[in-house]
């Protein structure tokens, strides 16, 4: 059976149907993600990879993904001013890409940027991340980790934290978890609230999330603690800065005792305390695994049904 | 002397001969409309009607403008603002055609996205597109950024 989307640009295209094959066939390939087994299943593809903003994490993802099953990967990645695309448009450099590989994967810093791209070329589009726009993977790949690890998504009651505001990866798992029907939180101070757009389309679809500034209120009832950083350039004044952040970490003296996992998109900084990175609470660097399957999952899909 | 009573009239504007008819603008929205067609200019005579009442919207405006006709990406450009007007086309003192604006499913190329970081704020080679989610008030959904577009930011646009 094909796959029915042909590009992955934002979480909002996919069916619940579409998010469950995607996870059921990452599951099929965890054996050739963590090296037990081997796959040809994309010999002779190419992955064309365009990062126009560093972002070592997804590129090594992604491209592990395609080399795990065999397929090739060309593409650049931009470490600053020094552009090898300088004074090219993106629409030229794509179509140029997309002339030499069987599908493309696209970061960039402009929101749109990915949609963009998949209106013009032929090849299917990944999306890895648009300003502060979508990130559509690194959702899929957390449902797959709460799936993975506790059994299950429907049914289960997940708190968002820190900068909900810009964070771009809260915006698309809210409404993936939403569509799960997901009991949400959102944990946030004032000034980086969930934005209202988000919370508008989750009303239109019959979604309620509970908002609130006190991580403490969410404590006993959560099965996930989603955690994002706040950064320092969002407050002008660092005392203020320091004040926010304090209120966010979270430490093995506050989820002692509770039944919950801690979940982060990393890089994370210091909103968690490394103690948690060894206990049974700190799933992060099982998440940042599963993306590797997840992403295998994707471009399987795509480029077997394009 | 003394022959009429008077009474408290509709006020009416003067017919026009030839030209267009705005009607049923929403309440304060004629000049968003002027601007739309680039009016005032230097030979168009216009006439206009502002809060006057209107027997189903409470208070409308009027815009009366002397021989033009109205280019259909101006009609969808006003169908943003006054999504209720109606359009009269006036040919030798008769209504030659007569409209409700209807405001599309979709829009391209007639407003710009508010979100300075989206990829249709740049110089690529790109027609701003947006899907109408909601109709009233009017609520757009950049195709692009996904950004949601709303009544204030479509106004101030015109
Ligand atoms: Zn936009």
């Amino acid at each position: 059976m094909s796959f029915p989307l042909k590009n992955i640009i934002s979480i909002k295209d996919f069916s619940k149907r579409d998010i469950n094959e995607i996870l059921k066939s990452a599951e099929g390939l965890e054996a050739v993600a963590r090296s037990k087994e081997e796959s040809n299943s994309l010999t002779g593809k190419i992955l064309g990879m365009m990062f126009y903003e560093p972002s070592t994490r997804t590129r090594l993802s992604f491209e592990t993904a395609m080399k795990r099953l065999n397929g090739g990967v060309i593409g650049f990645a931009e470490t600053g001013a020094s552009s090898v695309t300088k004074g090219e448009n993106l629409a030229d450099t794509a179509r140029m890409v997309a002339e030499y590989a069987d599908a493309l994967v696209i970061r960039h810093d402009l929101e749109g940027a990915a949609r963009y791209v998949s209106d013009i070329v032929d090849v299917p589009v990944i999306n890895a991340g648009d300003g502060a726009g979508q990130h559509p993977t690194q959702t899929l790949l957390d449902l797959y980790t709460m799936q993975r690890i506790l059994g299950k998504i429907k049914g289960l009651k997940v708190a968002l934290i820190g900068d909900l505001k810009y964070g771009r990866t809260v915006h698309s798992l809210s409404y993936a978890l939403g569509m799960y029907g997901v009991k949400m939180s959102f944990v946030s101070p004032d000034e980086l609230k969930m934005p209202r757009g988000i919370v508008h389309d989750l009303n239109q679809n019959n979604v309620v999330a509970q908002e609130t500034s006190d991580i403490h209120e969410v404590l006993d009832e959560v099965d996930v603690l989603y955690v994002t950083r706040i950064q320092k350039e969002r407050f002008p004044d660092p005392e203020e800065y320091s004040r926010i952040k304090g209120a966010y970490r979270i430490d093995c003296n506050l989820i002692k005792g509770k039944d919950l996992i801690v979940m982060h998109p990393l890089p994370k900084m210091d909103e968690i305390a490394h103690e948690v990175d060894h206990t049974p609470y700190g799933k992060y660097f099982e998440q940042a695994f599963y993306g590797v399957p997840v992403r295998m999952a994707i471009l399987e899909s795509l480029i077997k049904s394009f | 002397m003394g022959r009429t009573m008077k009474k408290p009239k509709e006020m009416k504007v003067k017919p026009i001969k030839n030209g267009t008819v705005i009607d049923h603008i929403t309440a304060n929205k004629a000049l968003n409309v002027l601007r739309i067609l680039n009016l005032p200019d230097k030979k168009s005579k216009v006439t206009i009607a502002i809060n006057v009442l209107s027997a189903n919207m409470g208070s409308k405006d009027i815009v009366k403008i002397e021989n033009r006709e109205l280019y259909s990406s101006e009609v969808d450009q006003i169908a943003l603002i006054a999504p209720n007007a109606t359009i009269n086309i006036i040919r030798d003192y008769e209504i030659v055609e007569k409209g409700k604006i209807q405001l599309l499913n979709e829009i391209k190329g007639l407003l710009n996205c508010p979100n300075p970081n989206c990829i249709t704020n740049t110089s690529e080679p790109v027609i701003n597109r947006f899907y109408v989610i909601k109709k009233q008030p009017v609520i757009l959904r950049c195709h692009y950024c996904e950004r949601i577009v709303e009544e204030d930011e479509i106004e101030s646009q015109f």
